[in-house]
């Protein structure tokens, strides 16, 4: 993993005014719903937005950095349009997912972490999707795709521009 | 039952002994207290239980499982096995499933023979490979790439949490967190942005904790395991807490290679700030001295001892015999031991006849000691550093106490973070310590007692004074009402710019607290109102009964390592050690008959009296040990000519520092690393000094060469050793007459310790004042020597900042603090900085009446707009260039902290 984010060009902060300016004296339970505030604002987390976030609120810059990097839901670098997220879990597995992965992985051009040039598609794996009956299974931004087997991929991914 | 602390006492069995405890206690800590070692890898006792490396599991008799003793607190009756077969087993298979993150490279690693994991991995004999041998990452770049100070190696961490923790709940930096999860958890700083960037502090706390070698000195790798190396105990020689360290000498380079403590150390708990962590470097310098040298046609030659030695009591007899014992003064050093410290003093009055002598004291709590000294009777900490932890309120005015006494400011954070004591911060300055404070009063430097006196009166028209304790322990109260009376919020607000309600609010925590101690610093005496600033401090504890009982009292923080001991051994004017008057004819007596010589009975000279005695042409010699006026005295300028135009100078020093160049003798010292003997911490605590490695090539004991030059001069002085120095203190010192070095060899003793069985003392005044009832003083606000005007428009302060010390002939040795702290600077407030279109790291000129200095900018909020403030560390931006040599007209010290400047871009390599 990388430590470092890309530099990005004058943020504007307004965005985060008004996140901060919604919460009522914030305290560090509020980082959570912070970022993910923050992340829907701005797209994914800007170093330069956390810093600010650290330097307003009091919340150590570790604390937000040790938090942000641990759930798999927040990205500190720019992410793509769209995400799609190919489920890992066991049930998947046994019923072709490592063959989806390698399709994705195919189709996009990309390893999974990663995003595509045109920033169409950030492609990520994950755990488990909790939808093991439909297995194997991928999500693309909210859509759930089910029983899938590797020629559905591109046609799938063709829907989301 | 209950303990003296109010806390329920329980009683348990553990591993069939019985064990009785307070009801907070977990299994661990009473197992430890018992002598039965549970095995863990995350616990340390300062901090918060983690309970991530299950290794301290134990069975609890009639509960199904086992528990975590780290975490679990005992109970009445609890029954508890630490080991049988089934805990071994279990605790072999952890170790073995930690082995299999952790790369096993004991055959190249520091810690080797200093490792938990290793220690406990041999006596499970865990198998390493039993679960794989972990793959082996190729090498990233971490947050310690770059670090001079600190290398972690993510493959052998085995993410116990511990540095973690460490660095949130002790230092309260926060620099460290878990980064990323899964496989790909490692520690990190935020953004992975390197050490020197981040807000670390370079305590080295994260080494000391890491149980298993993945962090590690980044100096120190490859120069000796645990088995190579001795460990000494002594006493870290920088700032006045005192610090219990270990050096780490290996014996075969005779170098220090590292430095570490234990939790168990008083009074620092095992932890330490940078300089005693990382700033040892200056120890085996190569620029240390290590030959005689004397001066001849303008350059330094080599010379014998015998031959410095017959030129200084040449000189100084013929300078003696012409003009007289007053035209020789002395400088002693709040660096050197307590002996040194006797022996220098004696070497002045009882061998040259004058009471010529004084040390940098002067310039920071010379004001202490004469404020207390007047209020209460006697000028020290009146309380104990560890007593902070429990106090109500404290109050810290004019001390930096973070970056200034960083092992002391834990303590004041701990107690505000963690045990909801009431933190007020008087400071100009936006310090660390304001983020744990309830309130920030930003006072403008130079009107502390404005500020002081505004509270005592809220306190006296409230009436939340302690009357009880003003009829029956003081005198002089209705003289010092009557002179605060006239300050009221509202006028303190005008001098001060602090807000009236802020006053009134702060007035009303401190008088209100059970307990309230006062800290201070040089921000207080550094004026010339510093007497006056400490007199209204000591007058605002005594208005509240704060003094004389636990967790409260008056509390100067002393700079040196052993600038109170210096002062307690007579390195001053005015007093024979144990300050006892050199003009009491009775006391003369005393010292005529232990010392067999006349003695003067009259005061000398002060520091600044001295350099100014020497413009004057009455000072024809200075004798300095270790001290360097040439940077750190005010008004630079002044002082550099005078050493210039003094007939004869001896320097007494580890490097040719930036006086001893002035010198015409120049004789190698110890430093503390090879020296046995003892400081007095700033709590009053006398404590070994032990020596740790062998000396440069000839340099010797100060007391020594004191000793060789005082019997040339014809007054016989001869000690075996440093202790029985001490037992000759004590022979003529009241308050040290109880110290000698086997009493003193676990822990130290806190003066006044009066004889062989006292037990030393905890805090003072307790019942009565030492000079019998405390004394108010009726204190009226003055303003400073010199104030902004149209073309010094601007206040100056000067001070100190974390990672240097003092003129940096020490911490500028060191590699990993020139990293993080390379060269000085001057702080100004953002809005200033665009007025004069400075940015940040410009160089600036900024100027005083005195002299100017070119510097680089460091523009925030720190400070105040119109006020400005530089470190004094740098001899490449010397502030005491612009500093104002007016003195207090009692103590003598100088007005470091306020004097009119004026700020403009400057073209570096033009004016330098």
């Amino acid at each position: 993993m990388s430590n470092t984010v890309g530099t990005e060009a004058c943020l504007d902060t307004k965005a985060l005014d008004e996140i901060l300016g919604s919460i009522p004296d914030v305290g560090g339970d509020d980082l959570v719903p912070i970022l993910q505030q923050v992340q829907k604002a701005y797209g994914y987390l800007p170093k330069p937005i956390l810093m600010t976030v650290s330097e307003r609120t009091g919340i150590a810059a570790a604390r937000i950095f040790g938090v942000a990097t641990f759930y798999e839901q927040f990205h500190l670098e720019p992410h793509g349009r769209h995400t799609v997220r190919c489920c890992r879990g066991t049930a998947c597995h046994v019923r072709g997912g490592p063959g989806i992965i390698e399709a994705i992985k195919q189709a996009l051009g990309v390893e999974p972490g990663e995003t595509t040039e045109d920033m169409r598609f950030t492609f990520e794996t994950v755990a488990c999707l909790g939808t093991c009956f439909l297995a194997p299974v991928i999500m693309v931004n909210n859509d759930y795709f089910g029983n899938l087997n590797a020629r559905k991929i591109k046609s799938i991914l063709e829907r989301y521009t | 039952m209950e303990g003296d602390t109010g806390m329920k006492e329980v009683s348990l069995e553990i591993d069939g002994k019985k064990v009785t405890v307070q009801e907070d206690t977990t299994i661990l800590e009473a197992s430890k207290g018992v002598g039965i070692d549970i095995p863990h890898l995350c616990y340390d006792p300062r901090v918060p239980p983690i309970g991530t490396c299950r290794l301290c599991l134990v069975q609890i008799e009639g509960q199904a499982g086992l528990s975590i003793s780290c975490n679990t607190p005992v109970a009445e009756g609890m029954r508890v096995c630490t080991e049988n077969e089934e805990i071994a087993a279990i605790r072999k298979t952890i170790l073995e499933l930690i082995l299999s993150q952790h790369r096993v490279a004991c055959t190249s690693c520091d810690q080797e023979g200093a490792c938990k994991l290793q220690d406990y991995a041999y006596r499970y004999q865990a198998d390493e490979a039993r679960f794989g041998l972990p793959e082996r990452r190729p090498t990233e770049r971490n947050y310690t790439t770059k670090s001079e100070a600190i290398l972690y190696d993510p493959d052998k961490c085995i993410l116990c949490g511990l540095c973690v923790k460490y660095c949130e709940e002790v230092p309260m930096a926060e620099a460290l967190t878990f980064a990323g999860m899964l496989d790909e958890m490692r520690v990190s700083t935020a953004f992975g942005t390197d050490l020197p960037e981040s807000p670390c502090v370079l305590c080295g706390g994260c080494i000391a904790v890491c149980p298993s070698g993945a962090m590690v000195d980044r100096a120190a790798i490859g120069k000796g395991r645990e088995k190579d190396l001795i460990k000494t105990r002594t006493v870290c020689a920088y700032c006045g807490v005192g610090c219990q360290l270990d050096l780490n000498v290996n014996p075969r380079t005779n170098k220090i290679v590292r430095v570490t403590s234990e939790p168990e150390y008083i009074p620092n708990r095992g932890n330490l700030c940078v300089k005693g962590k990382f700033g040892m470097d200056f120890v085996g310098h190569p620029d240390r001295l290590t030959t005689p040298l004397i001066k001849r046609n303008g350059k330094f030659e080599q010379a014998s001892w015998e031959e410095a030695i017959k030129l200084i009591a040449d000189r100084l007899g013929q300078i003696k015999s012409k003009t007289g014992p007053d035209s020789i003064a002395g400088l002693s050093s709040a660096k050197c031991t307590n002996e040194d410290n006797y022996v220098f003093q004696k070497f002045v009055r009882a061998a040259v006849g004058t009471n010529n002598v004084d040390h940098c004291a002067r310039l920071c709590h010379a004001s202490t000691v004469a404020g207390l000294a007047r209020a209460f009777g006697s000028g020290a900490m009146t309380n104990s550093i560890d007593e902070i932890r429990n106090a109500e309120c404290i109050f810290v005015i004019g001390s930096n106490t973070s970056e200034a006494h960083p092992v002391i400011a834990l303590h004041i954070k701990e107690a505000a973070a963690r045990n909801g004591a009431k933190l007020i911060v008087a400071d100009p300055r936006d310090i660390e310590l304001v983020r744990f404070a309830k309130l920030h009063l930003q006072q403008q430097p130079g009107t502390d007692v404005a500020l002081v006196n505004a509270m005592m009166s809220v306190i006296i028209n409230e009436n939340l004074l302690d009357k009880d304790f003003v009829k029956a322990r003081t005198e002089n109260f209705e003289a010092m009402a009557e002179a605060v009376k006239e300050m009221t919020p509202e006028k303190a607000e005008k001098i001060t710019t602090v807000p009236a309600e802020k006053i009134r609010e702060a007035a009303r925590i401190y008088a209100k607290a059970k307990t309230a101690s006062i800290i201070f610093s040089m921000g207080i005496t550094q004026h010339t109102t510093g007497t006056d600033n400490v007199l209204s401090l000591a007058n605002l504890a005594m208005l509240t009964g704060n003094v004389g009982k636990e967790s409260a009292g008056v509390n100067p923080l002393r700079g040196q390592n052993n600038v109170q001991g210096a002062c307690d051994l007579g390195a001053l004017p005015n007093v024979y050690p144990g300050y006892q008057s050199v003009e009491d004819p009775q006391i003369q007596a005393k010292f005529k008959k232990a010392w067999k010589t006349n003695l003067s009975g009259k005061s000398g000279l002060t520091v600044v009296e001295m350099i100014h005695a020497i413009e004057a042409g009455s000072v024809k010699a200075l004798y300095m040990m270790g001290e360097n006026p040439a940077l750190s005295d005010p008004n630079l300028n002044r002082t550099r000519k005078a050493l210039e135009k003094v007939d004869f100078l001896v320097s007494q020093e580890v490097f040719l520092s930036e006086s001893a160049q002035f010198a015409d003798v120049v004789l190698p010292s110890l430093c503390f690393a090879e020296k046995d003997g003892t400081f007095t911490n700033t709590e009053r605590r006398i404590q070994r000094v032990r020596k740790a490695l062998s000396p440069p090539g000839e340099a010797r004991d100060d007391w020594q060469i004191l000793c060789d030059v005082s019997t040339a001069m014809g007054y016989a002085m001869r000690y075996e050793n440093a202790s029985e120095i001490m037992d000759e203190i004590a022979s003529v010192t009241p308050i040290y007459g109880g110290i000698s070095f086997d009493r003193i060899e676990p822990v130290g003793l806190q003066w006044p310790c009066l004889d062989k069985d006292h037990p030393g003392t905890k805090y003072l005044h307790k019942g009565e004042f030492k000079r019998g009832k405390g004394k108010f003083h009726a204190v009226r606000f003055r303003e400073p020597a010199e104030t902004p005007d149209k073309k010094f428009p601007f206040i100056l302060s000067t001070g100190r900042q974390l990672y240097q010390f003092h003129t940096g002939t020490l911490t500028r040795k060191s590699r990993a603090i020139d990293q993080k702290s390379p060269t000085g600077y001057v702080e100004l407030h953002h809005e200033d900085a665009e007025k004069y279109s400075i940015g940040e790291g410009d160089f600036v000129e900024v100027s005083t009446r005195r002299g100017k200095v070119i510097t680089k900018a460091s523009v925030g909020s720190r400070v105040a707009k119109g006020w400005l403030f530089m470190p004094f560390h740098f001899a490449e931006g010397p502030a005491n260039m612009l500093t104002n040599d007016a003195l207090d007209p009692i103590a003598k010290i100088p007005e470091f902290k306020v004097c009119a400047a004026a700020i403009k871009k400057a073209e570096p390599d033009l004016e330098r």
